[in-house]
């Protein structure tokens, strides 16, 4: 065992990176879920984001048509999910999870000719002065943009929600949407927006495991982390900075588990692989304590009787 | 422009019609997603419905039916009755697998004895695994209120490392020159899940998921429990006010969907596979899901449900090799039946009506 070998600004800037899928994702799902959806389909939404952003930027050798392109997939599974529960009224956790096992088929389906194939490269940040910082530049400013895309979404719906009127309308449908109907707004038409913004983030989430952070495209390469990110949403307790918080956790978590099998630790690999999945169960059993702060029209099928 | 407008009471005729129309549906999209991939539709559908079981080499095929049906009617019968009370185990992949380690786990530690008491300890062991791991969600939830959705997912994961540490690790044959995997249990009489009648693919797991069907009808159709997890579905507060006690039900339903998984796993891995490999499992726990919704969360359309799904794994293997048609897209069919079925199923509780436009 070596722990000397981990080096620790490598890891920090390496925490960012493994956080941002499940940045994504969890932002995504938050708007979805403050507007009263459950949508248990992020893990296939992700993976067919990977799919097609792979797809994609290889075809064309452009990485943020990619991201585009996993934006569009991602965001179209969802409307699936969308005609679903919102037209067709469907049980939400059985078309979630319908969502999740269609996404991981139709990406192996899609993906067959790309195994083994590299992406192009993703721009990276570089801004003379900050990025040659010796130990901060390193950490906060020479990540690829999606990194900076991240959190600039973060800070983007934690205003819409907190200070626009589109954001309390979004939330009245989530709270009450009895009340919200009586008023006047289009529940149905408020969540399917919400619904496609989550599969555009999901996927997004997805594209930047595959061009990124792997770079490459395996076969249900995304292994769990759409669930993390379902997980993420209530440890944040529906807010969107504590998803940040939470999203750097877990990436950490990720990162430090890595990092100890690379380094030859005397705990057998399978179970250090084992520990985000443990991590995130022991942190939904914490959190689970408060049942409070959740949309109080979270899950419910809403039609209109009159 | 359509409205859709609340029946009195559900339609007794779409209950039975949706699964129906909904395979359909399927047939005919898939038929279209066969036909992007550029094959002959009408081929790819004979071969995966029709070829299993009627061609010149069916008689390879039938037995098969069996094999990949019982597991899937096995896990789906227990996820049916949480799926009813509102209790959702999604995790039944990693029960299986957990019940499976057990299972073998007992056997491959009475090696080399041979004893008429080995096969039913196993059992024992592959239903206690299963409903042990199942009990995780299900005690996190009742103590602690936590989602059993996420929890018992996440378990899948936990289990399929815990899978891959004994193939490499504890359970990998000492004979086995190096190479990961247990013992081949098919070798090991006393351990070994063999066919009853052979060539009929009937072996023991089979025989258990008769039984869980019927088990399932009368629990449901008979019992206090059953009218109890029935209740709790369709009006959770009248529930209440009857006295059901949801902890209780949460426990029981979770456990014995748990206890069926183990028990599938186990009657799996000492039979069909043999031995204790990391890839050991394909999914039977997820597909269960979408038998268990198109059986109705009946335990008769189970079976049925679990047949049709066992007859598209085999067909899509022969698909596979004889016309080179890609192993997703049979997952992908599957998870297409799904949506159909969610999608037809509002014709059973709503009435299809033309509207004006509303004015407001």
């Amino acid at each position: 065992m070596d722990l000397s070998s981990i080096n620790l600004v490598l890891l920090l800037a390496s925490l960012m990176v493994a956080a941002t899928p499940l940045l994504l994702a969890a932002i995504g799902e938050l708007v979805v879920e403050r507007a009263g959806v459950l949508n248990l389909g992020v893990e296939g939404m992700m993976i067919t984001g990977a799919i097609c952003g792979f797809a994609i930027s290889v075809n064309t050798g452009n990485p943020l048509l990619g991201v585009v392109a996993a934006a569009l997939g991602g965001a179209a599974l969802a409307l699936v999910f969308a005609a679903l529960t919102q037209l067709a009224l469907a049980n939400q956790v059985a078309s979630g999870l319908g969502l999740t096992l269609f996404g991981l088929g139709l990406s192996a389906l899609i993906g067959q000719g790309y195994q083994g194939v590299r992406p192009p490269s993703f721009p990276r940040l570089s801004i003379p002065g900050l990025s040659d910082l010796p130990v901060v530049g390193r950490i906060l400013f020479s990540h690829d943009l999606m990194v900076y895309f991240g959190l600039l979404v973060v800070a983007a719906v934690w205003f819409m929600l907190k200070y626009t009127r589109a954001g309390l309308i979004l939330r009245a449908v989530g709270e009450n949407h009895d009340a919200a109907h009586a008023l006047g707004y289009k529940v149905k038409r408020i969540r399917i927006m919400a619904i496609l913004f989550g599969g555009a983030c999901a996927g997004m989430g997805g594209a930047y495991i595959s061009l990124i952070r792997v770079p490459q495209w395996t076969e249900g390469m995304t292994a769990g982390i759409g669930w993390i990110a379902l997980a993420l949403v209530v440890f944040a307790s529906w807010k969107p900075w504590r998803v940040l918080l939470g999203a750097y956790l877990f990436g950490g978590v990720t990162v430090i588990q890595l990092n100890l099998q690379a380094a030859g630790v005397a705990i057998p690999v399978e179970y250090l692989a084992m520990s985000p999945y443990l991590i995130t169960i022991l942190v939904l059993v914490i959190m689970s304590a408060d049942k409070s702060k959740a949309p109080a029209s979270l899950g419910r099928i809403f039609h209109a009787s009159r | 422009m359509l409205k859709l407008e609340k029946r009195p009471q559900p339609s007794q005729a779409w209950i039975y019609l949706a699964p129906l129309v909904a395979v359909i549906a399927t047939m005919i999209a898939g038929g279209a997603l066969f036909a992007i991939l550029g094959k002959d539709p009408l081929v790819a559908i004979r071969t995966i419905f029709y070829d299993p079981l009627f061609s010149e080499f069916a008689f390879f095929y039938r037995p098969q039916l069996l094999v990949k049906g019982a597991p899937l009617v096995l896990i789906a019968i227990g996820l049916s009755l949480g799926f009813r009370a509102g209790i959702w185990n999604i995790g039944a992949e990693g029960q299986y697998i957990v019940g499976a380690l057990t299972g073998a786990g007992v056997g491959l530690a009475f090696y080399p004895l041979e004893g008429w008491f080995i096969f039913p300890l196993m059992v024992m062991a592959g239903a206690l695994g299963g409903w042990a791991w199942a009990m995780i969600p299900a005690v996190l939830k009742v103590r602690f209120g936590t989602n059993e959705i996420l929890v018992s997912l996440m378990l899948v994961y936990v289990a399929e490392q815990l899978l891959a540490s004994m193939a490499l690790g504890l359970m990998k044959n000492p004979q086995g020159f190096g190479f990961p995997g247990s013992r081949n249990l098919q070798q090991y009489p006393s351990a070994h899940n063999a066919e009853l009648i052979a060539g009929s693919g009937m072996h023991w797991g089979v025989v258990a998921a008769l039984i869980a069907v019927i088990f399932a009808y009368v629990l449901l159709t008979r019992h206090i429990l059953g009218f109890h997890i029935r209740l709790t579905g369709e009006a959770p507060r009248a529930a209440r006010f009857a006295g059901v006690n949801p902890a209780r039900l949460v426990l029981i339903c979770l456990g014995l969907a748990g206890a069926l998984a183990g028990l599938a796993g186990m009657f799996e891995v000492s039979g069909p596979a043999g031995r204790v490999s990391i890839d050991f499992n394909v999914g039977y726990g997820f597909t269960a899901i979408i038998v268990a919704f198109l059986g109705r969360l009946h335990p008769v359309g189970i079976l049925l449900a679990g047949l049709l799904m066992a007859l598209t794994y085999i067909g899509g293997e022969i698909a596979q090799s004889r016309l080179g048609l890609p192993a997703a897209a049979i997952q992908m069919f599957q998870g297409m039946l799904l949506f159909f079925l969610l999608a037809v199923d509002v014709l059973t509780n709503y009435r299809l009506r033309l509207a004006r436009r509303e004015v407001a």
